[in-house]
């Protein structure tokens, strides 16, 4: 008599899915800045830095869908060493969007201070471009009667990849809970030019320069690390997980060395009204 | 019994913007040739959720408030002030310096309005994005009420989450249960196209209905608050788990539908898991290895 095999049914394994549903997660994005804007602020137009890369483009697509490309400023602030690919991309989507752009170089206002400055070194020219252009879209929103747009990513804002109260000082920001690879996903389902989609990530804050080699990880690797970290699986269940404990250790590291980046400042508690420490009041009320 | 459930957007803290809101879509109700019964609202209804510490500045006395929608009634439905009519809201309770998350079932008569039940939010959310207990004090009590039209119980949002919430208001009578809601929402995987958070919710009513053979009216609080959506999605789900209505995600809107409260002996007839319960729960209870679990200290 011979004995029955039974089918064996494998259980797929339990992990977090960087997966996203683009067109919910688009629909929910468009009603949050028309929430935050018009019906909040009573404020109809946005202004988003375009750098040519995918965050900001993303962001400008969004806005451009959430209040119409009327109501969406782009604008190009490129310094004298900026890659002339940072310029024609963000045309691409200035002209796949139809909306108003204006390009302010900011060439003069950098070195107007760093020629006192000269022997600053590439980390802080970046800093001090990445606050001057923080300036400028300040500026340009009071005279525009608009808000200026943020784009930081979850990915840059949790290994702490951006300049403090310059990338991260819009009010508002559609992308700070996406993964750098969900942002490319959600680019492609927007219709983002494949260039850019597709082009190495880069700050453009000096030649050559790629974040992921800034970074010394792939993004696709720090996102599927990062996602399990902040879901409290511990270095050993993360290297088990497929990835080496160099890695792990490096996204670690960077993550615990910037959490005050994602912070307000620290400020010196003496009563029982401390702002933000007993006196708490949403940031909508 | 007409059914109004009303998926409604407050603007954060401004309760007198939020009342005259709340009594426009009384006026719309009351345009409605045939009177509404029951209109449901939300959560923090009057005042929107995430309060922090203005919940101090903001919380009602149930008799102001109670006062404040009769009143609102009248003014507003005058062509319906002769039929009574019943509200249950959700909203954050000063009671004599304690402070509750709660619900209030109200009901308006030509000559006078009552306060038929408080309910005070059990389960308070302190994780994540919530912090409910570092503000509020936990009801301590959860009780079916009667209405005119049988007996309800009042849920708020996480009391829902706990499978035995439902069940002892089932126990205790209930034939509906009005759920007042505030729900951030959150999940983008999108199975089925939701937010991994409506679809929890969906799935729980479903059941929940199912299990005990009741009636759900769920009112979810809509708007985004400091980034956070609010999904609305608010439902009526029949005692079979059927949903007679739906709403989206975003956005505001009345889901009006005709309860027929037949139904619920039908559906518990025909599927009597509530009266197998009644008899077996005695021994669940009663089993003298369950409170010395809860009490243990876990190893």
């Amino acid at each position: 008599m011979s004995v029955a095999t039974l089918p064996v049914i494998d259980a797929a394994p339990s992990v977090p899915s960087l997966v996203i549903d683009c067109a919910l997660t688009a629909e929910w994005l468009e009603a949050f800045l028309r929430d935050e804007l018009i019906e909040r602020r009573g404020v109809k137009s946005a202004v988003v830095g375009l750098s040519g890369g995918v965050d900001s483009a993303v962001t400008a697509f969004l806005c451009a869908r959430a209040l119409g490309p009327e109501h969406l400023w782009t604008i190009r602030m490129p310094y004298r060493t900026s890659s002339a690919g940072s310029l024609s991309d963000a045309q691409l989507v200035i002209d796949a969007l139809g909306c108003q752009a204006r390009t302010i170089d900011i060439s003069g206002a950098v070195d107007g201070y760093l020629q006192h400055e000269p022997d600053a070194d590439p980390r802080r020219r970046g800093n001090i471009m990445a606050r001057t252009r923080m300036i400028v879209l300040f500026d340009q929103s009071s005279k525009l009667d608009a808000l200026p747009i943020g784009t930081g990513n979850k990915t840059e804002r949790l290994l702490g990849y951006f300049t403090w109260h310059a990338d991260d000082s819009p009010p508002v920001n559609p992308l700070g809970d996406l993964f750098k690879t969900q942002v490319w996903a959600l680019a492609r389902y927007l219709g983002v030019p494949p260039s850019i989609v597709d082009k190495a990530p880069s700050a453009d804050l000096e030649a050559d320069q790629t974040d992921e080699g800034d970074l010394g990880i792939t993004y696709a690797k720090a996102d599927a690390i990062l996602s399990l970290m902040l879901l409290g699986y511990d270095d050993a269940r993360t290297v088990a997980r497929g990835f080496t404990p160099e890695e792990v250790r490096l996204v670690r590291r960077r993550v615990d060395g910037t959490h005050w980046k994602r912070h307000l400042p620290t400020t010196a508690m003496l009563s029982n009204t401390a702002i933000n420490e007993f006196y708490l009041r949403p940031v909508d009320y | 019994m007409k059914l109004a459930i009303v998926q409604f957007k407050p603007r954060k803290g401004e309760v007198e913007a939020n009342l005259a809101a709340l009594g426009d879509v009384f006026a719309q109700l009351a345009a409605e040739e045939k009177p509404y019964d029951l209109i449901v609202f939300p959560e923090a209804a009057l005042t929107g959720y995430f309060l922090e510490g203005a919940v101090y500045e903001l919380a009602f006395s149930t008799n102001t408030l109670a006062e404040r929608l009769a009143q609102l009634w009248r003014e507003r439905a005058p062509a319906k002030r002769l039929k009574p009519v019943d509200v249950a809201i959700g909203y954050y309770e000063n009671d004599g310096g304690t402070y509750h998350n709660s619900a209030m079932y109200l009901q308006i008569t030509p000559e006078r309005h009552e306060v038929v039940h408080v309910h005070r939010k059990m389960f308070l959310p302190t994780y994540g994005v919530f912090d409910e207990e570092r503000f509020l004090s936990r009801g301590r009590r959860l009780q079916a009420f009667d209405t005119r039209f049988g007996r309800m119980a009042l849920l708020i949002c996480e009391d829902m989450w706990h499978a035995l919430m439902p069940t002892i208001a089932a126990i205790k009578g209930a034939r509906a249960l009005i759920v007042p809601s505030a729900s951030p929402g959150r999940g983008i995987e999108g199975r089925d196209g939701e937010l991994e958070s409506v679809r929890y919710w969906h799935e729980l009513l479903h059941a929940t209905a199912v299990e005990h053979g009741v009636f759900i009216f769920y009112a979810g609080l809509a708007g985004f608050e400091g980034g956070k959506g609010m999904t609305g999605s608010s439902r009526a789900v029949d005692p079979r788990g059927a949903t007679l209505a739906e709403a989206p995600a975003l956005g505001t809107c009345i889901i009006r539908a005709d309860i027929d409260f037949g139904e619920v002996d039908l559906a518990r007839a025909s599927l009597p898991l509530l009266g197998d319960l009644g008899a077996v729960l005695p021994d669940l209870l009663l089993d003298d290895e369950l409170l010395p679990a809860l009490a243990r200290e876990r190893p």
